[in-house]
């Protein structure tokens, strides 16, 4: 059924841009402040007061814009986009309509192997508006608390064309988005405060035909994962809306995390007339070249760049390489500890990649904690694959390393020194551990020379026992089988 | 009558300076004239009576104590009741902001309080500055001075009538499409609408963005070079503001106008304009032509469309512009069941009928389906408009026309019929649409004895040309001398 139809979607997110001061005043953009505590004449409407542009809200927008291969508009106007509701102070929120600071951009994303690029329409910046409380916990209010903190904190909306193909893609493209954010630090993207937001645009034709159909714009997404889902959900609903003989109606859906299910919230007819026009209070704003390079000489090395980088300079594969780049502090992590670690070996960019993976990431899900918060430092992984790779430690011994380190912070070095983890590799020690391990196994000794060979282990088993495993393994093996002989 | 009251400001600052007076003496005799006119005038929704004295001793201690001093100094000031005062009421003559009390100083407030004036009072005005006449004022309507049945003109009629019935010698206006212009010549008084941009509209409430200007409003032109010398200059709070250098406006007033070539607009002598005022300003004109000016017959083509562009573009952004005031963080709140109810019934009765249909046109005229017709069409002639002034200042220095069609008229004359009462604007709002400066001056009086005004339009910021223009005209007339009679 699905491959009779195809779904297009096109997103619209907003992100905050992340700036001391709000985009229109000087109050703070903290988070964490107590209601209404982060307001000024300014903010909340009062009679008299003028909106003064913040630059640097522009500039990151720029340095957004341009790290999405976006033509930068000389000149951009803020409009008033008009509409009533006790969050926005003024009953208008300045947005930009006409000229926004930016359009025609792209990004890249991969799905399954398979990389595309999806179109940016446009970035405009705007203030956010602020929040209104109908509960306290579980207590419904009988009237409604009004917190202007966030009300003028910028955000730039970012409109992609409807170029994604599947709820799979929209999520990849949210990913990327996300990712490449973080990575010119222009916003800290947390979804939980609200400092990235999507509404997406979802329609379904049949396959084949060009002309789109009617789409519906999904709200209330929380999470990536959450697009994805309700996306899913409308595919499905769309679908069945229209096999069982239905239309679609262009509406604005809002999806109820609970019920798992869009709803309906408001149909076009009932859509608002913004009514836009130029804010007579802001200039237009004009950048100039000068202005423009200067943002761009700014932008670090992007997630696609960097990913080849890791996969022509390390050798990592293509699937390490993704895993390690889709996370601005993971790969600065990586490269921390690569530089922490001996260049001596081949293998130290693959070993410390395993070990990054595999044995940290494992344990931080565990944890439910991030990279960030990582309680074995990049500079103490580095170290620790070192001394591996100079046969200080086996990689077995290196796990319980690695353990110790991830429970008390502990560099690796203090630990091997601390609980005497150190390889045994004295030829002369490991053939008196052997000696003593060969007296001690006539039964394995004998079905040995009767050449039964497995029967080594037993004996090599013995060897670690005796030796706490530290004797070095490779060095046991070949000194038992010469005592053996 | 009190001899002081009958100085202009530049003579008060100076005895205030010299120590001849002191603040408290000058700053009681205006309160004291308040009290015994206003009751009749009704100029002031409030006189801030201890605010003044407090800072009147302030001045005072400062001048005993030898302290630098501002250029205001201790000179008493009325301003409008749209400008913000930290900590004094503000209604902008509304019920909807009725106990509204402001919470930061505008900046000409700012600026003001470093120069030293003293606030007296805060004036009437057509609620939000919508008007003509202060008829729209929700709480009276302001009666000018030199005839109690007539109107003051408007918006910042309150403003003219107190300079006028000299409970003041300076006041604070504000000018969407002639709003001090206009009351300047209703009550025979000078009042000065700058180059848009030149004094920052920051703490103003905002009518129409794109067009409201602060300004001066005082009995003599000097005094007004005075006040703008003060409240001109970039704020970096009003993004419209501009970074031009402000000149001493009184270095240059006296110069000689010799060879000033004054443009008249053909556009502006029309049919119905009143006899009265016809020959006032034509004694003008002579009076000018004696000081050595040249005249020119110019053309403003677009004239015609002024007040069609202007209404379209001034509720349009009125609409946007006074949205915020919804009873939900502050001002009147009505009784109310919900969100829709509790906007339409605040609102309903919060906004008098002007507001309510000026908010109606101008969300008429943004809406889906009319913007290019409208508000797109009118922001093209208003280019056209501009262009008009840019051309007839290639080839003069100044525009003279009358200030209004007609003396002030008498209240309730117009107030049934709104589009009379806006075409009494038709000589004003080409210089806001222009963002030109503008002043009305008083150039006699008509027969039954109400002042009639003329009105000077200079280059964008080239309020020099016109004050010196004004003042030589002054220092040739006595309408400045005169005082009315209540």
């Amino acid at each position: 059924m699905k491959n009779k139809y195809e779904v297009v979607i096109g997103l619209e997110v907003h992100s905050q841009i992340k700036t001391e001061t709000k985009v229109f005043c000087n109050c703070s953009t903290d988070f964490h402040s107590q209601p209404n505590t982060n307001i000024c004449p300014v903010c909340t409407g009062q009679p008299g007061v003028l909106p003064v542009l913040n630059k640097k809200a522009v500039e990151l927008l720029v340095r957004t814009a341009l790290a999405l291969d976006c033509s930068i508009n000389k000149k951009s106007v803020f409009a008033r986009k008009q509409y009533f509701y006790p969050d926005l102070p003024k009953n208008y929120q300045i947005s930009q309509y006409e000229l926004p600071f930016a359009e025609h951009g792209k990004l890249n994303i991969s799905v399954d192997g398979q990389t595309k690029n999806i179109g940016i329409t446009r970035i405009h910046l705007e203030e956010d508006a602020g929040k209104l409380l109908h509960e306290i916990g579980s207590r419904q209010l009988d009237c409604s608390l009004a917190d202007y903190n966030r009300t003028g904190i910028p955000l730039m909306e970012i409109v992609s064309e409807p170029d994604m193909r599947s709820p799979k893609e929209a999520a990849a493209y949210l990913t990327a988005l996300k990712n490449l954010i973080e990575y010119i630090e222009t916003s800290d993207c947390n979804m939980e405060e609200g400092k990235f937001r999507c509404d997406a645009n979802i329609s379904i034709r049949p396959a084949g035909q060009k002309e789109f159909g009617t789409k519906a714009e999904l709200k209330n997404m929380n999470s990536i994962s959450g697009v994805e889902e309700a996306l899913e959900y409308e595919v499905q609903r769309q679908i069945e809306t229209v096999e069982n003989g239905g239309k679609i109606i262009q509406e604005t859906r809002t999806w109820d995390t609970n019920e798992k299910v869009t709803k309906s919230m408001r149909s076009k007819e009932n859509a608002h007339d913004y009514r836009y026009f130029p804010d007579p209070d802001l200039v237009p704003v004009n950048l100039d070249d000068n202005f423009i390079e200067n943002i761009k000489a700014t932008i670090p090395e992007l997630p696609g760049k960097r990913k080849e980088r890791l996969i022509q300079e390390y050798g990592l594969t293509e699937y390490d390489a993704n895993v390690i780049i889709s996370d601005k502090a993971l790969v600065n992590y990586y490269e921390t500890a690569l530089n922490n670690a001996s260049k001596d070996a081949e293998n130290t960019a693959k070993l410390i990649a395993n070990w990054l993976t595999t044995e940290l990431l494992g344990k931080l899900n565990n944890a439910k904690i991030t990279i960030k918060e990582s309680p074995v430092k990049a500079e103490y992984l580095g170290q620790l694959v070192t001394f591996i790779l100079k046969g200080t430690i086996s990689g077995k011994i290196a796990k319980t390393v690695f353990e110790e380190m991830f429970n008390t912070n502990k560099d690796p070095e203090t630990i091997i020194k601390e609980k005497g983890l150190i390889q045994i590799s004295d030829e002369n020690e490991i053939i008196k551990i052997c000696q003593e391990a060969i007296d001690e196994s006539p039964k394995a000794v004998a079905e040995y020379k009767s050449g039964k060979e497995r029967a080594v282990g037993a004996i090599v088993g013995l060897v670690m026992k005796k030796s706490k495993g530290k004797a070095n393994p490779q060095m046991v093996n070949k000194i038992l089988i010469d005592l053996l002989k | 009558m009190n001899e002081i009251i009958k100085m202009s400001a530049t003579t008060l600052a100076e005895k205030i300076k010299n120590k001849e007076l002191t603040s408290v003496e000058v700053t009681q005799s205006f309160i004291k004239r308040a009290k015994e006119t206003d009751p009749k005038i009704k100029a002031y929704i409030s006189i801030t009576e201890e605010y003044a004295i407090n800072q009147a001793k302030e001045s005072d201690k400062k001048i005993a104590s030898g302290a630098k001093i501002g250029e205001l100094e201790g000179v008493p000031i009325a301003i409008k009741d749209n400008i913000l005062i930290e900590n004094v009421k503000m209604t902008a003559s509304s019920k909807i902001l009725e106990n509204y009390t402001a919470p930061y100083d505008a900046t000409v407030i700012e600026k003001l309080k470093k120069a030293g004036a003293v606030f007296v009072g805060k004036t009437n005005l057509d609620e939000f500055a919508m008007g003509s006449s202060t008829e729209n004022s929700a709480f009276f309507t302001t009666k000018n001075p030199w005839n109690t049945e007539h109107i003051p003109g408007g918006s910042s009629g309150g403003s003219a009538s107190a300079v006028s019935a000299m409970t003041a010698p300076l006041a604070l206006g504000t000018d969407t499409g002639g709003s001090i212009r206009q009351p300047a010549s209703c009550c025979g008084i000078v009042g000065l609408k700058p180059t848009y941009g030149r004094v920052s509209r920051f703490g103003a409430v905002a009518f129409a963005s794109s067009l409201d200007q602060i300004g001066p409003m005082s009995k003599t032109v000097e005094d007004a070079a005075l006040l703008l010398n003060i409240i001109a200059g970039f704020d970096k709070k009003d993004s419209t503001s501009i970074n031009v250098p402000v000149p001493n406006y009184l270095d240059t007033i006296k110069q000689d106008i010799k060879g000033l070539k004054i443009g008249l607009p053909k556009e502006y002598f029309i049919d119905g304009l009143d006899p009265d005022v016809k020959k006032s300003i034509e004694k003008a004109i002579e009076i000018y032509k004696k000081s050595g000016a040249e005249f020119v017959e110019i053309s403003l083509p677009h004239t015609d469309y002024a007040v069609a562009v202007y209404y379209i573009i001034c509720c349009s952004e009125a609409s946007a512009n006074l949205a915020r005031y919804d009873g939900v963080r502050y001002g009147f709140r009505a009784e109310c069941d919900n969100l829709l109810d509790e906007y339409q019934k605040s609102r309903g009765q919060g906004f008098g009928s002007e507001v309510k249909r000026r908010i109606m046109l101008g969300t008429y005229a943004l809406s889906a389906g009319y913007y290019d017709a409208y508000y797109g069409k009118a922001q093209k002639v208003r280019t056209l408009i501009k262009q008009d002034f840019e051309n007839a200042f290639k080839t003069v220095d100044l525009i003279l026309t009358p200030s209004s069609p007609t003396p002030a008229f008498k209240i309730g004359e117009k107030s049934s019929d709104p589009l009379q009462m806006y075409l009494s604007d038709i000589f004003t709002i080409s210089c806001n649409l222009a963002a030109v400066p503008g002043m009305s001056i008083p150039c006699g009086f008509s027969e039954k004895g109400i002042p009639i005004g003329m009105q000077l339009l200079a280059k964008n910021f080239d309020e020099q040309t016109m004050f010196k223009a004004a003042y030589s005209y002054q220092q040739a007339t006595d309408w400045h001398k005169q005082f009315p009679n209540i």
